[in-house]
């Protein structure tokens, strides 16, 4: 994995609330293989119209956010299915920062598991990153995971990531690295389990 | 003496491995579900060259992309070579398969709990957000990302952090035609979709108890939309009587001593919650949504919203979604016209969804198309044995086979752009039934009432038929 330290890039104020994971990529992409790349489909029917025109109306496409690394959305990001495909839309299309108030819990996970960083911010600080970026003409901003600071556009605000997230996105680690110094106290608890959790093969049944 | 721990207390220490100094813990997985949208998990597995570990653990089940028509054709080349590729996992890894010619496939959530693969005391992990579904047994269960179900395949276990406790005590009852289905959008609507978020939900009270185990499963189905991860309801006679007797349940001394654990996992007296909420389910109404978030529910009686409010963000929120839905602010919602009809899904496919519907279909016409697609094949298999699907071909609407279907559209069941569909599924988001697509959530009976008057009804107000 990825690590995570200090990102400054290209911040688009988003500014949706409730951008649910159906919404990040709608379902009929998600037969295709990741090799493909997923950034195209990153909120497709907001950004395309149903003929596949681009909608230039959408500010993700204004010029002025090419290449925005960062995303900056209002309360429950990702909320929905569980689909790690909204995370790889994100990240195939340049994305590596998404901060909102709230985030949806499993996408909250797949980001991390995938280096991007979800961070939070006060619905307060939201508005104002809000304003200032659809303000700016160079709207940029600079995420520090160790300070835990966004810096940029003439702010300078506080964010928060859960203690655990934040070192293995600093780390770059991979949970299964971790689990392996455990494999010992795996085969125990294994051992230990009552024999009725194991399912009962319907051949087996007397 | 102990202090007393509530039911996800119990849950939760009885899987804790390993626990770490910063608080997270590595958790014993009994039941892993799998899909063949799990594919990038397999290949993840692939990349390392691993294989599964606990082949006798984990179940596939074919239920996202596969036709409800035609079968065991499947028209779609790509969702073709998804259902090979699950088939092909499972024989190399060695794990039983639900597949798509098997007489018990149907929605990963309705197939766990009738195969009795799904029981009290259980840690049950899938890829797919509505695993909370399994809770109703008294299980942690809980929805994973792809890179999670990678690592549970390697390993069985899961890395998580505790959440905190949350309870809804629901005293009262509600009145005739009111499901878990409405409470669940009630509940939804009260506390919001950020509700319960980062919180282990336990629903108590007597109006829980007394719902039957598939309207359990429903309850807890749904509180992923509140923003739980998981949701659960303590094992009673209802759970044990569900379990007895299931395909791969214990069976003989094995079920009594798996008796007398489940009995141990009720929440002890004087728990302590993090937030406790009590309701009335007398204030529980027939409900539906406008928007597209399930939080945007009201009771049928009620109208839709202004966009209007002291947030300007939430003002914009109302508009836009009064503008994807075609609807003004103001409207009496049992005005508002359908398009068609769907009945199906992991929350409300089940036997007596099915029953609900049917009573109110029994001897009456839709005037509008629908869909019903039952939870499972055997659910399939036992609504023919009573006559169900008598009842919904003579009304007019289609019986088809089993899967997650319109509910999420990936099979190619879609409601058309600009479509107005009543619909039992579990979300309404812009889009999920179909690019365009506008989705009012209900319950079975409710979509029932929507199908024979062509608009939003408020099932108690239909005319009693003669019998």
């Amino acid at each position: 994995m990825e690590r995570f330290t200090t990102l400054s890039a290209t911040a688009c104020p988003l500014g949706l609330s409730n951008v649910d994971t159906d919404q990040l990529i709608p379902a009929r992409f998600m037969k295709r293989s990741r090799a493909e790349g997923y950034g195209g489909f990153l909120l497709h029917d907001l950004r395309f119209e149903p003929d596949g025109a681009a909608r230039t109306s959408f500010v993700l496409d204004d010029p002025r956010y090419a290449a925005s690394r960062i995303l900056v959305a209002r309360r429950t990001f990702g909320t929905g299915s569980s689909r790690e495909a909204a995370v790889y839309a994100l990240w195939d299309y340049g994305v590596r920062c998404v901060i909102a108030p709230s985030f949806g819990d499993i996408f909250a996970s797949n980001a991390v598991k995938n280096g991007l960083l979800p961070a939070l911010v006060s619905d307060a600080d939201c508005e104002r990153l809000l304003a200032e970026l659809a303000r700016s003409p160079q709207p940029g901003l600079t995420v520090d995971l160790e300070a835990l600071t966004i810096i940029g556009a003439g702010l300078s605000l506080p964010f928060s990531l859960d203690p655990v997230r934040r070192l293995q996105l600093l780390n770059g680690w991979d949970d299964l690295d971790l689990t392996r110094r455990h494999s010992a106290e795996i085969a125990g608890f294994r051992a230990a389990r009552p024999s009725w959790t194991w399912p009962t093969p319907p051949s087996a049944r007397v | 003496m102990s202090a007393p721990r509530t039911l996800f207390d119990k849950l939760w220490d009885s899987h804790v491995i390993a626990l770490r100094e910063d608080g997270e813990a590595l958790l014993w997985v009994d039941r892993h579900f799998v899909h063949e949208g799990s594919h990038h998990a397999f290949r993840q597995l692939d990349a390392k060259g691993l294989t599964v570990a606990e082949p006798a653990l984990t179940f596939g089940i074919a239920d996202h992309y596969v036709p409800t028509r035609g079968r065991p054709h499947i028209a779609d080349p790509e969702v073709a070579g998804m259902v090979e590729r699950l088939s092909a996992n499972a024989a190399r890894h060695r794990f039983r398969l639900f597949g798509l010619d098997d007489p018990a496939q149907g929605i990963v959530h309705v197939v766990g709990p009738e195969q009795g693969l799904t029981l009290p005391g259980f840690l049950i992990v899938c890829g797919d957000s509505h695993t909370s579904t399994h809770g109703a047994f008294g299980a942690y269960a809980f929805g994973i990302g792809a890179s999670e179900v990678a690592h549970v395949l390697m390993t069985q276990t899961i890395w998580q952090r505790k959440p905190k406790r949350m309870r809804i005590t629901v005293n009262g009852r509600w009145g005739p035609h009111v499901s878990a289905k409405d409470l669940a959008l009630h509940v939804i609507a009260t506390i919001g979709t950020n509700g319960a978020q980062g919180h282990a939900l336990e629903y108590a009270g007597p109006a829980i108890t007394a719902l039957s185990m598939e309207g359990r499963l429903t309850l807890c189905n749904m509180s992923i939309e509140a923003g739980a991860r998981c949701a659960m309801v303590g094992p009673d006679e209802t759970t044990f009587a569900w379990a007895r007797g299931r395909p791969f349940a214990p069976a003989g001394a094995a079920f009594d001593d798996a008796i007398a654990a489940w009995r141990r996992l009720a929440t002890d007296p004087d728990s302590a919650f993090d937030r406790d909420i009590t309701l009335d389910g007398a204030d529980v109404a027939p409900t539906v949504t406008w928007g597209v978030s399930p939080e945007d529910a009201l009771p049928i009686t009620a109208k839709t919203p202004f966009a209007q409010s002291d947030d300007p963000a939430r003002a914009s929120y109302i508009a836009g979604a009064l503008q994807y839905m075609g609807l003004d602010g103001g409207m009496a919602l049992s005005a508002v016209r359908v398009d068609r009809v769907f009945i199906g899904s992991c929350t409300n496919a089940r036997l007596e969804d099915l029953r609900a519907a049917a009573a109110v279909l029994r001897g009456r016409k839709a005037v509008v198309p629908g869909l019903i697609s039952p939870g499972s094949s055997l659910v399939k298999r036992a609504a023919e044995a009573e006559g169900l699907d008598r009842i919904f071909t003579e009304a007019g609407l289609s019986w088809a086979e089993s899967g997650c279907s319109m509910c999420v559209g990936m099979n190619g069941d879609l409601v058309a752009s600009g479509e107005r569909c009543a619909s039992t599924t579990n979300r309404n988001f812009r889009g999920r039934q179909g690019l365009g697509a506008r989705t009012h959530l209900m319950s079975p009976a409710m979509v029932a009432a929507a199908a024979v008057t062509g608009r939003l009804t408020d099932v108690r107000s239909l005319p009693a038929l003669g019998s």
